[in-house]
């Protein structure tokens, strides 16, 4: 019963990663960049909430939509500001500004908040279901965390393939330049990339906290880094890959721990990202790009 | 060539800059003019200075980026110890940190080497993100190593330090979370500034050399450097490991200078690497001079301003992205012409005025 | 027998076919033209040669030797160099290093000679400054040698792709478009130019160019692609006049 247990931790705790995933991996097909800062969103819409909830004193469900706005907002401004400025700029130009950004998150937080870390508050007020006459406990923020992830894989799709503003992005992920001359508003498409992709850390970020409670300015950090392996796991650019690639991760992740060594933990999943590129650098659903000459 | 002549003596203007700095630096602390406070940072100076042109090499001339600095200098840093602490008292302090040397550089360069073959084929961003998370998780593992001596010989635990079963004589040498402690302070100011001239040197006459110009043509356009018959991976992993190895060194003279080496986020931390890609930054991507001068003012400089301490990593954030956006986007062209405009305008006046 | 010989070359991007049985044989010493219509798979078949694309079929020998599906070095080792259509030059490199990084191969000394500057590195490095600065003075090139590649004009550059690409000693110098954006004297002059690589290197010459004039006036045969496949191939004035080769380049 132990090994379920574990693996029903590991399908919630990769559902978050999926969830971030989905944000590097949108922003990375649409706008072609690392966005370094995407896990320390995370930090922020937890930090949102937990003021929202616990400063202002408002219900759990208030704090979720302050985070999401909160998040979606920063999210849209860092494009706007950083971002936007060095759309013709060299990658590594781009990428060393990402992670300036990244770094002023942390270090505002840990300004504005202090670097104690804060007991965070569940938002699921769910108290979970206990199978097998008790021998299987399943927490209430498991199930959410594993349903909102599919609900987000499902809407995601169907807002891509369905809608014109997920046409347009698909579009501009394809050649930007083709999608301009059609008529596509590049600018305003990368923009709704990255408000999308910042709702969905904030979410993740509250889903996160709620399981872990602890926050401090380094929270989005590991997790950022997890997310991104997961999203090169599945094959960057792909949704369905954010979310297979998350939830394997988080499998090995808490198996690792459960089974070999808590400290060796990240350690694996760090190896495993060295083997997946070694293998099959594009993941398993991405496809190759082939460059033009 | 008046090109070649050009690079060797602007090559040799720095070594002079460097030779020039020790000199003084050493006089002005034997006429007990550097305060206790600058004294203890000259020898973590020359690491620093050390690490941001190894960065510099694989930001500028190579056109990657490692977020991963400090985990090489971490890898150094404690191979280097555990040899020193192993040796010591067994062969001349010199030729022991010779060893240290060699052996710190050779452990952070084969790490180098074995996140390099398979990163390194690929786009920029994930060496980016595979160095940042090699950092942050090298430390977590040197963490769990425990590591003893006894009359029977070497003790191995991932437990604890009670695991290792040391007998009477036995002594703990690499304690977990407590690291490494005593090792010996072979570490000096003048070792240091000697050091970077190597590393200096290394760097610069790899740049100038047919190595170096593969380097950069990779950095410059990859297909096309493969249409000439370049060996992309060789040259790629050439720079990052040598790279790699430099940082090493810089984790050797750390370690040396300290009576206890931990692998603590504070010392070897994602801010240490950040700390130096600004270094980098600012002093100019790939401008190798450049590079020395920013590590120099940025960490003695802090250290007179107190004030501003708690703001520091903050402006290292904001540093990076207004270098960026000033040096790439449009408006800051813009805005780099008006300066340039600026400083024309104020030096010719002055040239009138001599006529 | 033929310097550079292909058979039956084919190459499909996910379903389409951009590339289809094609056939060429090149002679020893020729000037050859590739021409047709954008979008008839010239710069692909260029890909194919020099390696940056794999073919899904047919065989590519260049001097008797199979090299179908070897990696780009390898290829340029074996004896093909290659100009691009959208050049690329090493940017931030001066122009006398630009040349320099083609002569990588033939002009070799160890990294550690290089890094202790030991007696090869200088013997070596001298050689190679004196072998790029005849070729930039074929080109016209030797008094920008100091200027970084990416501050030369246009048409500069164009050359300067020449020089990088026979710095490697190729035995099939492949250009893409060589008289792209020149103007009619320019091109008149680089026509002057491949004309005297062609003699003084003894050089065989696979080019592509839309500039009609410019392919009449040198090429001694030429092929003609459209849609992928072959519509034409021969002697240059006789295929030119070709009433389907003027029906494609025209329109019905």
């Amino acid at each position: 019963m132990s090994f379920l247990s574990y693996l029903i931790n590991g399908v919630s705790l990769g559902s978050v990663y999926a969830i971030i995933a989905l944000g590097y991996t949108m922003v990375y097909g649409i706008a072609k960049m690392l966005n370094f800062a995407h896990g320390d969103i995370i930090m922020v819409g937890g930090y949102a909430a937990f003021l929202a909830m616990v400063n202002a004193g408002l219900s759990p469900l208030i704090g979720v939509l302050v985070s999401i706005v909160v998040c979606t907002l920063l999210g849209v401004v860092i494009e706007r500001i950083a971002y936007k400025p060095l759309r013709m700029a060299p990658p590594l130009a781009v990428l060393i500004t990402a992670i300036g950004v990244s770094y002023f998150l942390q270090n505002l937080a840990l300004l504005l908040f202090g670097a104690d870390t804060k007991t965070f508050k569940s938002v699921i007020s769910f108290k979970g279901i206990s199978l097998a006459g008790g021998a299987l406990q399943i927490s209430g923020v498991t199930i959410v965390t594993i349903a909102a992830c599919i609900v987000i894989v499902v809407g995601l799709s169907l807002f891509i393939n369905k809608t014109r503003a997920g046409q347009a992005m698909l579009a501009v992920s394809e050649d930007r330049g083709a999608a301009q001359l059609m008529g596509i508003n590049v600018n305003k498409t990368i923009a709704l990339t990255f408000a999308i992709g910042s709702a969905l850390a904030a979410i993740a970020g509250v889903l996160l906290c709620s399981a872990y409670p602890s926050l401090n300015p380094y929270t989005g950090a590991m997790p950022g880094i997890k997310a991104f392996v997961a999203a090169v796991f599945g094959g960057i650019g792909s949704v369905p890959g954010a979310m297979v690639g998350g939830i394997l991760l988080g499998i090995i992740e808490i198996l690792a721990k459960a089974y070999i060594s808590s400290q060796l933990a990240d350690a694996i999943v760090f190896a495993m990202l060295i083997i997946i590129l070694l293998v099959k650098p594009t993941g398993i659903f991405g496809k190759k790009i082939q460059e033009k000459v | 060539m008046r090109h070649l002549q050009k690079t060797t003596k602007s090559n040799f203007i720095t070594y002079g800059i460097v030779i020039l700095t020790a000199v003084i630096i050493q006089i002005l602390s034997s006429a007990g003019a550097v305060s206790s406070l600058i004294g203890g940072l000259l020898v973590p100076l020359c690491a620093y200075m050390i690490l941001a042109i190894s960065l510099n090499l694989v930001v500028g001339i190579l056109g990657d980026l490692s977020l991963g600095h400090a985990g090489f200098m971490c890898v150094g840093a404690f191979a280097s110890a555990f040899f020193s602490k192993m040796t010591a008292g067994t062969m001349p302090d010199g030729l022991r940190f010779f060893f240290a040397l060699l052996i710190g550089a050779a452990a952070a360069g084969l790490f180098g080497i074995l996140i390099g073959i398979p990163v390194l084929r690929l786009r920029g961003d994930y060496l980016a993100i595979v160095t940042l998370a090699f950092g942050e998780i090298i430390k977590n593992v040197i963490n769990v190593f425990f590591i003893g001596r006894d009359s029977s010989g070497l003790h191995f635990s991932m437990k604890d330090s009670v695991a290792l079963n040391l007998d009477s004589t036995g002594e703990v040498i690499v304690n977990g979370p407590q690291g490494i402690n005593g090792t010996p302070k072979d570490s000096t100011f003048l070792i240091g500034m000697f050091l970077l001239l190597i590393a200096l040197i290394i760097i610069l006459n790899l740049i100038n050399s047919r190595a170096g110009r593969a380097i950069m043509s990779i950095r410059d356009d990859r297909i096309a450097a493969e249409s000439i018959g370049i060996n992309i991976t060789k040259f790629k992993l050439m720079a990052f490991s040598i790279s790699a190895a430099l940082a090493g060194v810089a984790g050797v003279l750390y370690a040396h200078n300290l009576s206890s080496l931990v692998a603590s986020p504070k010392s070897f931390g994602y801010n240490m690497s950040i700390m130096i890609l600004v270094f980098v930054v600012l002093g100019g991507i790939g401008n190798i001079r450049g590079s020395l001068i920013a590590a120099f003012i940025l960490t003695l400089l802090p250290e007179m301003l107190r004030g501003l301490s708690n703001y520091r990593m903050l402006i290292y954030a904001i540093v990076l992205i207004l270098m960026m956006i000033f040096n790439w986007s449009k408006g800051g062209g813009r805005l780099k012409e008006m300066v340039a405009e600026r400083l024309r305008g104020l030096r010719k006046p002055r040239t009138k005025e001599v006529k | 027998m033929a310097l550079l010989e292909v058979k039956n070359l084919g190459i499909s991007f996910g379903g389409l076919r951009a590339v289809n049985a094609f056939e060429v044989k090149i002679e020893k010493g020729q000037l050859y033209g590739l021409i047709g219509p954008n979008g008839a798979g010239k710069t692909t078949i260029f890909n194919l040669l020099t390696g940056v694309y794999k073919p899904t079929e047919g065989i590519i020998k260049l001097d008797g030797a199979d090299i179908t599906r070897k990696k780009a070095i390898e290829i340029n080792k074996a004896g093909i160099a290659r100009t691009f259509q959208n050049i690329r030059l090493f940017k931030n490199l001066s122009v006398l290093d630009n040349v320099k990084a083609g002569l990588h191969n033939n002009y070799s000394y160890s990294t550690i000679e290089g890094l202790l500057r030991l007696p090869r590195y200088f013997k070596v490095e001298k050689e190679m400054n004196e072998k790029a600065m005849e070729l930039l003075k074929v080109f016209d090139l030797d008094k920008e040698a100091e200027y970084k590649a990416s501050n030369l004009p246009y048409g500069k550059q164009r050359k300067l792709e020449i020089a990088r690409a026979l710095a490697t000693e190729p035995k099939l110098l492949l250009l893409d478009e060589p008289a792209a954006g020149m103007n009619p004297n320019e091109t008149e002059e680089l026509m002057q130019t491949i004309k005297f690589v062609q003699k003084e290197f003894e050089m065989t010459i696979l080019l592509i160019e839309h500039d009609m004039k410019l392919v009449s006036g040198i090429c001694e045969e030429v092929t003609v692609l459209n849609f992928g496949e072959i519509l034409c191939q021969g002697e240059t004035k006789a295929v030119l006049n070709d009433p389907q080769v003027i029906t494609a380049y025209l329109g019905e």
